[in-house]
């Protein structure tokens, strides 16, 4: 940061406006969590809460989503982060929704749980009464986030209502609510992939190996590199091979991709993405590739 | 390498889509699965050219009326800076969508077509900008292409949006010949137009002077969130107690002698924490947290500020007001809450003055209440007092929203302009 003439780094500005939102969340809501997958943004948004609230600690607890279907490196690096800060996790478990019988688990080689995430998601938020849901979504990520609200609303069904969004501005949210409807908050949604990358080099954030380069059985399916993996269904037409990949996004198995690369470090994971020329989910998941309006429709349902 | 934040305003007919496409794709922030996607749409549905629109309009709805309903959020970043955009639609049944883009930008990109010259929706996006205070104007006269690169047509279109700007107090003001279409004067300076000496449209979004936008002098600090960590285990910070916040305005130091609204009294900084360390200077928009020298009663919602500047701690307010709801109208004796910086309260509206027609800027006197997208000046009685600035002063401290108790819709915005 340059003193004499008061510019401001973005990377600056992007954390005190991020701190700004949550510090708003914890004044002003009863009972906040905020979603923590052990992916990049959510390690990003718990690194400014940590900040935010600093030197106390954070003031609400995490929760992950578990599919049952997560890396086993990313499910590692949740709980030893978890643990060195002494915070509290909620584990939501799909597959309790299923052994539940609130969801049925699709069958066949494309099975995935993604779309069941959003009723264990919401049945959680309703079981532990949270009244606002840090998310890490950005709105470079896709579309229909980019016309996203930083608070967005949901009724109490969980749903987003593209249409009827509450206007924002300034610096000024609208935190008013009824009972069992509640908000998401999307601190982070001036960042792009870029700015979540030089933030963890900046602040040497430790984020999962998955992440790096590393050498892996998969096999191709719609142009993507699938984990071989017990939880993916693959056929006899997927022949299996070795690659150098990584993952640069992370979500379930059976619908996230691996890249080609071989970045070992930050500045060179920076590099490749700078130089790319695919988005991160149009390179790495089949769940928007459904439709032009996968994403849309999902968030409406509830979804992340 | 900072952030400019900038807002667009004009329709898909002024070549606003293929501008910020254009400024995406040359920075490489549009990537080639969001272009065939793009291609495809087209193509599917007959369009000759490849429709841009398609990349900002993210929701089914636009897509499948052509139009832009709300404001999307488009990211691009050159060596110099990184850019937010605001992109709004231009329409008057969208003003509210503009009001909000305009809110936070440093900037805006106003799209003329150089055929049609200034329209009435270019003079209002001009005074939407000007009322909300957006610092920097750029006059974007586009299609020069179809005006055989005319100066004559450029300067004809100059004079005639000066001469209306300077009724509005329009703040600084740059006229631009650009060429969506053909690139000219967008990104590199062109050679269709050698007798238009300044700089291209991305030069100037890189180049233009905004650190001293913000409101350096008059210190606010609205106290968001006091910190205690109340911590059993270490005595220090046991009685560790930090008023966290947002810096709004001036420039904090450890050992300035600070004033605390409500109570009036005074106390000084003992240091001003990050979790990165202390620092030796707060300003806007950093977010600290500060020490205090003496045990007064903070709470969110107070404000700091300096003894010798202070500002208006006001029940009675005057303010321009866009109203933004559907059904509901603004009308005096309405009751709404009120959010100004971390403060709510309630508000009862005593008197709507005028009502402006936001094409002629003609105040109708004889108005008794605001529909959506309306503006008008309107006088509020609050429950408790804000601690408020002017609006052309400080954005921060000067600028409201208004919530429906019924509802909890957000139902208008205020830019406060008297206060007592």
């Amino acid at each position: 940061m340059l003193q004499r003439d008061y510019t401001t780094s973005q990377l600056d500005v992007l954390e005190a406006e991020a701190i700004h939102i949550m510090r708003e969340v914890a004044a002003e809501f009863e009972r906040p969590c905020l979603l923590f997958s052990g992916g990049k943004d959510s390690i990003v948004m718990l690194r400014v809460a940590e900040k935010a609230f600093w030197p106390a600690p954070i003031p609400f607890p995490l929760m992950h989503v578990d599919t049952g279907h997560n890396f086993p490196e990313v499910i590692e690096f949740r709980d030893r982060r978890v643990a060195e800060l002494g915070a509290r996790l909620v584990v939501a478990s799909v597959q309790a929704s299923i052994d539940a019988g609130r969801v049925v688990e699709q069958t066949g080689r494309r099975a995935s749980r993604n779309r069941l995430q959003t009723t264990t998601l919401l049945d959680a938020i309703e079981e532990h009464e949270f009244d606002a849901v840090f998310g890490g979504a950005r709105r470079d990520e896709e579309k229909a986030r980019a016309k996203e609200r930083v608070f967005s609303f949901r009724d109490e069904f969980g749903q987003w209502d593209p249409k009827n969004q509450r206007p924002e501005l300034w610096n000024l949210y609208n935190t008013k609510i009824s009972r069992g409807e509640h908000i998401r908050v999307f601190p982070l949604s001036n960042w792009t992939e870029l700015d979540v990358w030089h933030y963890i080099r900046r602040e040497g954030i430790e984020i999962p190996s998955i992440y790096f380069s590393h050498t892996r059985t998969v096999f191709e399916r719609d142009a993507m590199l699938l984990a071989d993996s017990e939880v993916v269904q693959r056929g006899d037409d997927e022949p299996t091979f070795e690659a150098v990949v990584r993952y640069r996004t992370v979500g379930d198995m059976t619908c996230t991709g691996a890249v080609a690369s071989t970045a070992t470090t930050i500045d060179q994971i920076i590099d490749e993405i700078a130089a790319t020329r695919i988005t991160e989910r149009g390179a790495t998941r089949a769940d928007d590739r459904a439709s032009e309006a996968a994403m849309e429709d999902r968030k409406k349902e509830g979804y992340f | 390498m900072d952030i400019l934040r900038f807002a667009t305003a004009g329709s898909v007919d002024d070549g606003k889509s293929t501008l910020i496409g254009r400024l995406l794709f040359d920075s490489k922030a549009i990537f080639e699965d969001q272009l065939e996607a793009v291609e495809r749409t087209s193509r599917d549905r007959g369009t000759e050219y490849t429709d841009l629109s398609l990349l900002t309009d993210g929701l089914r709805a636009e897509r499948e009326q052509g139009i832009t309903i709300d404001v999307a959020y488009r990211y691009f970043a050159t060596p110099k800076r990184k850019f937010i955009i605001a992109d709004t639609p231009g329409h008057i049944q969208y003003t509210r969508n503009m009001v909000t883009g305009a809110s936070t930008a440093d900037l805006a990109i106003i799209l003329i077509d150089a055929r049609k010259g200034v329209l009435e929706q270019s003079r209002r996006h001009a005074f939407l900008t000007t009322l909300l205070r957006v610092p920097h104007l750029v006059l974007a006269v586009n299609k020069m292409d179809l005006v055989d690169y005319s100066e004559a047509r450029f300067e004809e279109i100059r004079e005639e949006f000066t001469a209306f700007a300077s009724k509005l107090n329009a703040s600084d003001l740059t006229f631009i010949p650009i060429s969506a279409l053909h690139g000219d004067n967008v990104v590199s300076r062109s050679e269709n137009m050698p007798w238009y000496e300044g700089s291209s449209l991305l030069h100037h979004l890189e180049n233009v002077h905004i650190a001293s936008d913000r409101n350096l002098v008059d210190v606010r600090f609205p106290v968001q969130y006091v910190i205690r960590p109340h911590s059993a285990t270490s005595q220090e910070l046991h009685d560790y107690r930090g008023y966290a916040g947002q810096v709004a305005g001036g420039v904090l130091k450890p050992g300035d002698e600070v004033l605390h609204l409500p109570s009036g009294l005074t106390t000084t900084i003992t240091g001003i924490d990050t979790f990165d360390g202390p620092v030796e200077e707060a300003f806007a928009p950093m977010s600290v947290t500060l020490r205090l020298g003496d045990d007064i009663d903070i709470s969110r919602g107070d404000m700091i500020c300096r003894p010798n500047n202070q500002p208006q701690a006001a029940q009675e307010i005057d303010a321009m007001i866009c109203w933004m709801a559907d059904g509901l109208k603004l009308q005096p004796r309405s009751k709404l809450i009120i959010k100004h910086t971390t403060r709510t309260a309630r508000a009862l509206v005593r008197d709507l003055h005028y009502r402006l027609d936001v094409n002629t800027l003609h105040r109708d006197e004889s108005a008794t209440a605001l529909g959506l997208n309306e503006i008008g000046r309107v006088s509020l009685r609050t429950t408790q007092p804000l601690f408020v600035d002017d609006y052309a002063r400080n954005r921060l401290t000067g600028g409201f929203i208004l919530i429906d108790e019924a509802t909890n819709g957000t139902v208008g915005a205020g830019m406060i302009v008297d206060a007592r």
